[in-house]
């Protein structure tokens, strides 16, 4: 074999991988690049039940109850322009806790309620999850605003 | 007084770093010998005032100087020594200095031991490591400087985030950076041997021991961070997709694949553009990660440092280097020689389809990075998370492991595909074997990933000691040896990760003391809760003894209170059998004096790290074999003398 076609070999498979690269990332981000919702994406676009999302917004004041096995929450999300219902089941992380931001990751069931099965609550104090960035719970409204 | 000799340090080793800079590249455009002669101490002096500056920062947070004002935001008088220590790198400025200390030792050590490398190319390359180095200088001294004071001082400090207080992460932090600075030099020879036009196997010889060291150091640091992600958070996972641990992990695949193109260089003489290119790509990914971990530009599970300005200095800095690098790459490509040539079914081809997977998982993870950044520059967010790397880069990990274990097993230059097809026979035999035996007892009860990861690992296993077949065991070079414990690490490590994903089993209950929990076929009885005190924290523990038909063993896991800054962290209970580890963890106390308390029983989890461990210690045995000759050399042409 010649210099020449081997460098062309290599150069096409090069170009081919390159290639297969971008489509398979393209295709799985359009995918699961809706990955991220808000309680109104959910409400305006509908999500099919089962799918992994993330659902991200506000634990509504004096929404946050246990069930009786101890190991179950149940709390709603809102995003100030609606309100999911979810289910978590269970540790809470420490900063979980009513009228402060959340991801949580999981997936619609049948009733329209979020099953998660992992809470991304706050890390520290200062960190808001990145969606939820410029948002901030009014206590008085249970509204969620953009802030100044 | 300490702290301003640092900083005097810092300036002095940044001046010296410009003269080197002038030195390295005026001495080569003219010739001047006088001017060379004076770059090898400059680079030893530069050095040596880094670590002096590093140590006299270690000093200050050992003495809890408080009139420092990293050491009173990011440390505290009560603290264990240990972590005294370790909190020096465990800020933005202390990170940053020991990446400018341990790039000035490196570039040390390049002046003083490089022996491979003709004089032009290495004095280049210590001209391009400082040009390196002065970036980070003027980073460190105009934006993060680690020795300002602050006045009047706090009696107290701050103290570290508890979640930092922990062995594997005081030393986890070093040891990344160890391997970043190691793609630094690896960069800085690839540059020099562009500028001199001597891209050749002796060139490669020269910049493989500080491949491989980098990449040994890389592997070490990113399995301990996965240990401790498990252990620390009590989430029970190894691996989140978290921006930060992408940020070690491009490095690291880019590492890869430079150390067998490099490799392929050294010994074969080919594959000489690709080379150069995979050392840029590789020190730029080291770049991108410090960018993403240290400009708080993605907000991530570790979320430290959230600063704007020092982003856009990173920013500016990347393109600076990354730019610079590639416009002299498309300069001077053209000169670079072809190499040697090889057919298509070749050990040579299977590495070009190792770089290329290693390359297209690296591209897949980069965009599922940085997708979020881009799509929010047009105003909407999006994050791309576990299924997006899982559904793309999982089938391309499988891929990858199977040329791996094909590739040892082809010959050089060339072969035939019909003695290969024979070669790998019983592996192929073995994945048959496997599909049928976990049809017939595991179908339906895991998934197809897991399934196939299973299959990969136990025949990539087998494959990955073949290379050793019929060899006299003690004769075969180290290097060798190093490539074979090095692929059947992948292959444990992949083993673990499969067996973990499919058979986990989890329980998850609100107990009472006194009650007995089952699960797994463990038993386990909540004995009580105890209030326990360490030296900076109070925790609640539950102590409970676990059997499974054996003799009872008491576990303590822990809900930990930190003062300082207020913080509970999880201390999760790992109890590790031969057969995997059960991992318990304490929640709160709900209505009924119960508590909360979730069950792991994890089989053969531990793989994923033991395999993390051989992959290093594979790179090290073919580090120590590449060396070894030199030495032995060395000792016998003294010998020969006396």
């Amino acid at each position: 074999m010649k210099a020449k076609h081997q460098r062309l070999i290599l150069a096409l498979a090069a170009l081919v991988a390159i290639v297969a690269a971008g489509l398979l990332a393209a295709s799985a981000l359009k995918d699961e690049a809706a990955y991220f919702y808000t309680p109104d994406d959910i409400r305006t676009k509908g999500v099919e039940p089962g799918k992994a999302i993330r659902l991200g917004g506000m634990v509504v004041k004096g929404s946050l109850k246990r069930a009786p096995d101890g190991v179950t929450l149940r709390f709603d999300v809102t995003d100030g322009k609606a309100t999911v219902p979810a289910t978590f089941n269970g540790i809470a992380p420490d900063l979980f806790r009513e009228g402060s931001g959340v991801v949580a990751e999981g997936a619609m069931d049948r009733n329209g309620r979020f099953i998660a099965t992992n809470l991304l609550a706050k890390h520290d104090e200062r960190y808001m999850p990145r969606e939820l960035e410029g948002m901030r719970y009014d206590e008085k409204t249970h509204q969620m605003k953009a802030e100044r | 007084m300490i702290a301003e000799a640092g900083l005097a340090a810092l300036w002095l080793a940044a001046a010296l770093a410009l003269l080197q800079l002038f030195l390295a590249f005026s001495g080569t455009k003219g010739g001047k010998d006088e001017l060379l002669g004076a770059v090898r101490p400059t680079a030893v002096a530069q050095g040596l005032l880094t670590a002096f500056a590093f140590g006299a920062l270690i000093t200050l947070f050992l003495r809890s100087d408080m009139s420092v004002l990293l050491v009173a935001t990011n440390s505290h008088s009560m603290k264990p020594w240990l972590y005294k220590f370790a909190g020096t790198w465990g800020n933005h400025e202390g990170s940053m200095l020991l990446w400018v200390t341990v790039m000035g030792v490196a570039g040390a050590a390049v002046a003083l031991f490089e022996r491979a490398l003709d004089r032009a190319t290495h004095m280049a390359t210590l001209g391009a490591q400082a040009a390196i180095s002065l970036g980070f200088y003027a980073f460190l001294l105009f934006s993060s400087n680690p020795f300002a004071r602050i006045d009047p001082p706090p009696p107290d400090g701050q103290g570290l985030n508890p979640l930092l207080q922990d062995p594997g992460l005081a030393f986890h932090p070093p040891t990344l950076y160890l391997g970043y600075v190691g793609l630094s030099v690896a960069f800085s020879f690839a540059v020099g041997a562009l500028l001199t036009r001597r891209v050749d196997a002796a060139f490669a010889r020269a910049m493989r021991p500080w491949v491989l060291a980098a990449w040994v150091l890389l592997t070490l640091g990113i399995t301990a961070g996965s240990y401790w992600a498990y252990y620390e958070l009590g989430w029970g996972g190894w691996w989140f997709w978290d921006p930060v641990e992408n940020a070690s992990l491009m490095p690291w695949l880019a590492a890869t694949a430079l150390l067998h193109s490099v490799t392929v260089l050294a010994t074969r003489d080919s594959l000489r553009a690709w080379t150069i290119m995979l050392a840029v790509v590789a020190f730029s990914m080291s770049m991108v990660g410090t960018f993403l971990v240290r400009s708080g530009i993605l907000t991530s599970v570790h979320a430290f440092a959230v600063d704007p300005e020092r982003g856009s200095f990173i920013l500016a800095l990347l393109a600076l280097y990354i730019g610079g690098a590639l416009a002299l790459f498309g300069w001077r490509i053209g000169s670079v020689k072809e190499g040697a040539l090889f057919q298509l079914a070749s050990r040579e081809s299977m590495l070009v389809v190792n770089n290329l997977l290693l390359s297209v998982i690296l591209g897949i993870v980069l965009i599922g990075t940085l997708y979020p950044l881009m799509t929010e520059a047009f105003g909407h967010k999006v994050s791309v998370g576990a299924p997006y790397f899982d559904r793309v880069a999982g089938p391309l990990a499988l891929a990858l492991m199977v040329a791996m274990a094909v590739g040892p097993l082809m010959r050089w230059r060339r072969d035939e595909l019909r003695l290969v097809g024979r070669r790998v026979a019983l592996p192929v035999l073995i994945a048959v074997l496997l599909v049928v035996a976990m049809s017939v007892f595991a179908a339906g009860r895991i998934g197809l990933l897991p399934f196939l990861g299973l299959v990969v690992a136990g025949s990539v296993g087998v494959a990955s000691l073949l290379p050793l077949w019929r060899r006299k065991l003690w004769r075969t070079p180290l290097f060798t040896w190093g490539m074979v414990i090095a692929h059947l690490g992948c292959a444990v490590s992949l083993a673990g990760m499969a067996s973990d994903s499919a058979f986990t089993t989890e329980k998850l209950i609100a107990a009472r003391p006194g009650d007995t929990i089952r699960t797994a076929g463990w038993t386990l009885r909540f004995v009580s809760i105890t209030p326990v005190a360490g030296d900076n924290w109070t925790a609640l523990q539950a102590d409970m003894q676990v059997d499974r038909g054996g003799a009872p063993v008491l576990i303590h896991p822990q809900s930990r209170f930190f003062a300082s800054p207020p913080t509970t962290t999880t201390e999760a209970a790992l109890l590790t059998r031969w057969n995997g580890q059960l991992y318990v963890v304490l929640g709160e106390e709900v209505e009924g004096g119960r508590w909360q308390l979730r069950v792991w029983w994890k089989p053969f989890v531990t793989l994923i790290w033991l395999g993390g461990g051989l992959i290093a210690l594979g790179g090290a045995l073919a580090l120590i074999g590449r060396e070894k000759r030199g030495w032995i050399g060395k000792w016998r042409a003294r010998r020969a003398e006396v």
